[in-house]
């Protein structure tokens, strides 16, 4: 067992929309031990980006508690809550968010330009060492609009790894990807997970699931099933028996 | 975010829609050119005519007949005849500050010289005439004591009535007689050349003779029409004033409660009047500058809004990675500031080069004070952060979940 990276009591999370009020999450806990990698499902509207936000100290519970990586994040103020994110968290979004007209390196040295203790040559370094990681080395200098969807997810998954997080969180990230691309981007998680890192992943593709260690299902914000992945695949695997193109043959 | 990178995404931000930033920029332009043309030639122009006033000589005092303190109405005929021969009398004996003064009558007419003639003025005066009004002689010689005295025939010409009446303002006319409503009088001096005064008036075209000769022979009248007085220093200037103002009093029997039945004007009083005027002058172009930088601020408001509206979801991500609100506020400040100094810098140049232009064009008198160009800057920054604050407000205060999910 691992050290707790994320431990979450009883977090539940209101949203007031004029007269109604939406209770999106209803008392979750959950609980990440470092070098877990965590899927969670549920049908749509069951509250799994609520959570991850939360996790992901871009929005705060109605109530509960939420410890990461040993800081309780109810204390914090907004500017704390930034510096949390710049300096704990990694983020990949199903829609890239990339800079636009802005190259694959100035786009992973984002989150290290709010960073004041790294100096521009230790920020360059960096940067490049994340695409490297992700096998875009080469591509380094092309914008957003010279390269693949896959290929913008990865950029943006080095981006989340630049600042060396506790924990990498993805919403939907192999949403917008084909499958193939998708088991290029789940095969990228896997890898970095087996060096280390604590991913937490949401999706609905059960298929998807299948790649990580342990699953987590909503609904109506609550966690209704937890289990651990037994056949836990490789994407990589995978990945060689997909016939490339197959679709236009 | 130090201040080169924000410097720098500014500055990417800006480039990326260059001619929306130009177009932005535009108010700021010309709003800072036409208040750096507008102040070059409005300081111009009164330094010119401070300069030309103090030319004629700072210590200058000069007494018209009737009261002109209230509104510049004249009096009656009878003020208008207020300054008589005795008033000089009084001044010489009365007023220590004052070393010279003379009496002025004047008379327009045609000047004839055989079949040649031409307008001019001739001015009667006295010896003291030259020294007062800072005009030397160029040849010949000024009238005497006894020319005066003599109603003498005699008089000094100026350049511009040798050209009209000789040909040439080279020609040698001392000796000659020319006529004055058909008076001959015979020239005895050149006056040196002073060229146009600041109102463009031609200060050659001037024939001076015994203030006697004028009165007696031209006029026909024993008033004379003003007095011009030098005090003896330019500091003395205001106890010149003082002490002329009651000798005349006591000269022309007035009483206490009784109004001046005379007005004298000193020349430091005239630049402060000049002054003023253009003073005056400079704040209302001032003010119409102003209003086209306020008119250029708002454009900058405008399209910051949009920069902002547009980058909502690039707002999200920067906060998503660790941007904090002092950041999103610092970036987008940094760009309405650019924004602004950059159409700053551009209009200050514009500024020069059309000041020099019209300097250059119409040979009007610029001049460029480096107050108003740094004043320039400061108000472009200024502007730069006045008018972007409320966009960039709204970008700092966006919420980071909100923003990311921006359509
Ligand atoms: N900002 C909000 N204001 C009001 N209601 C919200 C807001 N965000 C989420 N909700 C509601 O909270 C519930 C959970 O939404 P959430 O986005 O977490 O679902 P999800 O599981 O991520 O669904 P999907 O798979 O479609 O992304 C939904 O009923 C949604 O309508
Ligand atoms: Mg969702």
């Amino acid at each position: 067992m691992g050290k707790k990276i994320i431990e979450v009591r009883n977090l539940r999370k209101d949203f007031h929309v004029g007269e109604v009020t939406v209770h999106a999450l209803r008392g979750i806990n959950l609980d990440i031990e470092e070098g877990d990698f965590v899927a969670i499902m549920g049908t749509s509207g069951s509250g799994k980006s609520t959570m991850l936000n939360i996790l992901g100290c871009l929005d705060k519970p109605t109530s509960g508690s939420y410890i990461l990586d040993g800081v309780a994040m109810a204390d914090l103020n907004k500017n704390q809550l930034a510096r949390l994110r710049n300096q704990k968290l990694g983020f990949v979004f199903q829609s890239y968010n990339l800079l636009a007209r802005t190259t694959a390196l100035e786009n992973v040295e984002l989150p290290l330009y709010y960073n004041q203790n790294i100096k521009a040559k230790e920020r360059r370094e960096l940067a490049i060492h994340a695409l490297e990681s992700v096998g875009l080395a080469d591509r380094m200098h092309h914008t957003p609009n010279q390269l693949s969807g896959g290929q913008q997810q990865r950029v943006a998954i080095a981006r989340s790894l630049v600042n060396d997080p506790v924990v990498i969180l993805a919403d939907e990230a192999t949403g917008n990807l084909d499958t193939r691309t998708s088991y290029e981007v789940m095969s990228l998680f896997q890898e970095l997970n087996e060096k280390g890192k604590t991913i937490v992943f949401v999706t609905h593709e059960p298929d998807i699931a299948r790649f990580t260690k342990r699953n987590i299902v909503c609904r109506d914000g609550h966690i209704i099933r937890e289990q651990e992945v037994k056949d836990f695949a490789s994407a990589l695997a995978m990945l060689a028996e997909i016939p490339v193109n197959n679709s236009f043959e | 975010m130090n201040y080169t990178n924000l410097t720098k995404i500014a500055l990417n931000a800006l480039r990326r829609n260059k001619v929306r930033a130009f177009l932005t920029m535009l108010g700021i332009i010309i709003g800072v050119a036409s208040v750096i043309a507008m102040l070059a030639i409005g300081e111009g122009s009164k330094r010119s005519i401070q300069d030309q006033v103090s030319s004629m000589g700072t210590n200058m005092l000069f007494v018209m007949p009737g009261s002109q303190e209230r509104g510049g109405v004249q009096m009656g005929n009878t003020s208008a005849k207020s300054l008589t021969l005795e008033d000089i009398q009084t001044i010489r004996k009365e007023c220590p500050s004052i070393i010279m003064v003379s009496p002025e009558v004047r008379g327009s007419g045609q000047v004839i010289f055989g079949s040649e003639n031409a307008p001019t003025t001739i001015y009667g005066v006295d010896e003291d005439y030259l020294g007062i009004k800072k005009i030397s002689v160029a040849t010949g010689r000024m009238f005497t004591d006894r020319e005066i005295k003599s109603y003498a025939k005699v008089c000094l010409v100026g350049k511009t009535v040798i050209k009209n009446i000789f040909g040439s303002d080279t020609y040698d006319p001392i000796g000659q007689t020319i006529r004055f409503k058909n008076i001959p009088i015979k020239i005895i001096g050149v006056l040196s050349e002073k060229g146009q005064n600041t109102f463009g008036q031609d200060q050659d075209d001037i024939i001076i003779a015994p203030y006697s000769t004028v009165q007696k022979r031209i006029l026909a009248i024993t008033h004379i029409q003003s007095i011009l007085a030098s005090a003896t220093s330019e500091d003395k200037a205001s106890q010149a004033y003082d002490e002329m103002e009651s000798a005349l009093r006591q000269s022309h029997k007035l009483k206490e409660g009784d109004d001046n039945d005379f007005t004298i004007r000193s020349q430091s009083e005239l630049i402060k009047t000049f002054s003023s005027i253009s003073d005056v002058l400079t704040i209302l172009l001032g003010a119409i500058a102003g209003i086209s930088l306020l008119v250029g601020g708002i454009g900058i408001m405008n399209i910051m809004y949009v920069s902002v509206t547009e980058r909502i979801r690039e707002i999200g991500l920067r906060m998503s990675v660790g941007g904090r609100g002092k950041d999103i506020l610092m970036q987008f400040l940094m760009e309405s500031v650019m924004l602004s100094v950059i159409g700053g810098i551009i209009g200050i140049l514009l500024g020069i080069g059309a000041a020099k232009l019209v300097g250059s064009l119409m040979s009007w008198p610029v001049y460029i004070q480096s107050k108003a160009v740094i004043l320039s800057f400061v108000v472009c920054t200024f502007i730069g952060i006045f008018f972007g604050w409320y966009p960039a407000r709204k970008a700092a205060n966006l919420d980071p979940i909100d923003a990311l999910r921006y359509e």
